[in-house]
């Protein structure tokens, strides 16, 4: 995964529940590309025609609360968002885009830095995003090496797949040495 | 921290503390616990293609999985129909018989408690938020996502943060048309929709023990609207008795020890509490019930139904009200029960009949208008009283649309009005 990620922004207030990511008329789709067109459908019309890959959105404070559905960063993935960035995360959404491989950083203080149309510039390493536009910045401490591995993975089905891979090979080379 | 020197443990770090199979865990630590049960509805058709690429080739138990059909009962769209024949083919294939397809249908949560499938002392996780309800039962119950219930479906296992608690201690006797329902909308008025986010919430005190199973189960279901990882109460007689006949498998009971850290604690006295309401837009937006019945506001539909008050007691409740009374003109009342056993306990007492002749639309058991998605939509415009759990923008349909939060009793009192009322000017 890249260490440093560059876009464009769109901000979002606070307390942006699911049904307002992706609607519940929407829980029967399952195809990522049909879930794009209708991503943020309530709480940012414009994004699904006017966004483009490598977009990073940044929200207030309880991003992604409400429901389980995996629609939401599914949706968001699929429209090729490069990173969402929130003062604060409801916890199963921060779970959702982990395992999908979407890269979702919680940086107190994020929102308040950044206007839609302004240019965001994320260092994992030095643990820093930074407004281009402006040149305000504001840090965050670095993601939990758990979560790392699992995104550097690109996800959880990959973390899963070498695991259960590696179990395999293990019980088969126990059973050759027998 | 409050607690005396916090070496004491909480409920929550002691069940996860046994998932994981260590002596104890402390808040912030990262386990990986064993899952005593995992439950899928719907959303779980999304769970089996991951499943498939992570190259699984068996659930790790099949007795430990449960599939409930929830959200389309039956299916109301082709899209719901493929979801539902998804499932039905993995659980042919995986094994899994504890599938409860339509007919044996009911909400997940629901399914779970009646069917003692969570008990003291499990770690269960499910693909929904309110999975959270389960709690109630003495055990640490949390949603998850399609793509990491894969997971567990493969290994049996999950990652988790230990999370800090809350104490939430209530004491004080409800009065009058004042329910479970109303305590946990005046909790989250308080907490806020942030206020307990990956935080355990443990609710305690004398209230809380003298509380029925069907009222915890209220009260742990809500938790979630707080952001909370889980909500639970302390099992005792209550629980035993409830799950006694029932419980699938064997019992761990653990409650907090008595120098046990919270982050929090919040003392709360329900005497001379009135019945309470969330307003639009947000579950934490709660004023009492008396307030906004001055405001004279016209409802459009009325909702009795969801995991979170759609018990036979909630309907019982409901009817006793409703007899002898009619749906106002103009107002579309829908009341859902929480089950099919449910259901049928309806039809045996009668409800059935009192919510039908009342001019009500007695649908059978599912997430029915809650979500937004099946049936019961609202126009731009419209307003609904609702025993159900959210009221963001869109959650029944058009983003516009009011909806108000309330007890079972209170929506009842609603749908006759027409507008917002209080359930005691029905005495």
């Amino acid at each position: 995964m890249e260490k440093v990620i560059e876009g464009r922004v769109w901000t979002l207030g606070r307390d942006v529940d699911t049904d307002q990511i992706i609607s519940g008329k929407y829980l029967t789709v399952i195809d990522p590309n049909e879930l794009k067109k209708h991503v943020f459908e309530i709480a940012l019309p414009e994004f699904a025609s006017g966004s483009r890959p490598g977009d990073i959105l940044v929200a207030g404070e309880n991003f992604g609360s409400g429901s389980s559905r995996e629609h939401a960063p599914q949706a968001m993935r699929a429209a090729g968002v490069a990173a969402v960035v929130a003062d604060s995360f409801a916890r199963i959404f921060f779970r959702n885009a982990i395992n999908l491989g979407l890269l979702a950083i919680e940086v107190p203080g994020v929102r308040a830095i950044f206007e839609t149309g302004e240019t965001a510039r994320i260092d994992l390493t030095s643990g820093r995003i930074r407004n281009e536009t402006t040149g305000r910045s504001v840090s965050f401490p670095p993601i939990p090496a758990h979560l790392m591995s699992l995104l550097e993975a690109g996800g959880l089905v990959e973390k899963v797949r070498r695991e259960l891979e590696a179990r395999r090979a293990t019980a088969t080379n126990a059973g050759a040495a027998r | 921290m409050t607690g005396a020197n916090g070496h004491g443990q909480s409920l929550a770090e002691k069940i996860l503390a046994r998932a994981s199979g260590a002596e104890r865990v402390v808040p912030g630590e990262i386990i990986e616990g064993s899952v005593d049960l995992a439950m899928m509805h719907e959303q779980g058709a999304q769970t089996v293609a991951p499943f498939h690429q992570m190259g699984a080739e068996r659930v790790w138990d099949p007795d430990r999985v449960v599939i409930a059909i929830d959200h389309w009962v039956p299916a109301s769209t082709e899209g719901a129909a493929v979801l539902h024949r998804i499932l039905r083919k993995f659980a042919a294939e995986a094994n899994l018989s504890h599938f409860y397809d339509v007919g044996q249908h009911g909400i997940c949560h629901q399914i779970l408690a009646e069917n003692g499938w969570v008990v003291p002392g499990d770690l269960a996780v499910g693909t929904d938020s309110h999975t959270n309800m389960l709690g109630a039962m003495g055990a640490f119950a949390t949603g998850i996502g399609p793509t990491e219930m894969a997971a567990v479906l493969a290994l049996g296992r999950l990652w988790l943060k230990v999370p800090t608690s809350i104490a939430i201690r209530v004491k004080g006797s409800f009065g009058r048309g004042v329910t479970a329902k109303d305590l946990v909308l005046r909790i989250v008025g308080e907490v806020k929709t942030t206020g307990a986010a990956y935080r355990a919430v443990e609710y305690s005190g004398p209230l809380i023990e003298r509380l029925s199973m069907p009222e915890r189960f209220t009260l742990c279901n809500m938790t979630t609207e707080m952001g909370a990882k889980a909500g639970m109460v302390a099992p005792d007689q209550t629980t035993f008795d409830y799950l006694r006949p029932i419980a699938k498998h064997a019992m761990h009971p653990l409650r907090s020890d008595g120098d046990a850290a919270y982050e929090r604690t919040i003392d709360l006295n329900v005497d001379g509490m009135e019945p309470m309401v969330a307003c639009p837009y947000s579950p934490d937006n709660v004023r009492p019930l008396p307030e906004v019945v001055r405001e004279h506001v016209r409802i459009d539909q009325a909702f009795l139904g969801s995991c979170t008050n759609a018990r036979i007691e909630d309907l019982r409740e409901g009817a006793a009200l409703m007899k002898g009374q009619k749906v106002a003109k103009g107002v579309r009342f829908i009341v859902s029960p929480a089950s099919t056993k449910i259901y049928e306990q309806c039809l045996e007492e009668g409800i059935i009949e009192t919510f039908t002749r009342a001019g009500a639309v007695f649908t059978n058991s599912s997430c029915s208008a809650c979500f937004g998605g099946n049936m019961g939509i609202l126009a731009p415009e419209e307003a609904c009283a609702s025993s159900s759990n959210r009221n963001f923008p869109g959650r029944m349909g058009a983003k516009e649309a009011r909806i108000y939060l309330m007890s079972p009793a209170a929506v009842v009192a609603s749908a006759i009005r027409g507008e917002i009322a209080d359930p005691r000017e029905f005495a």
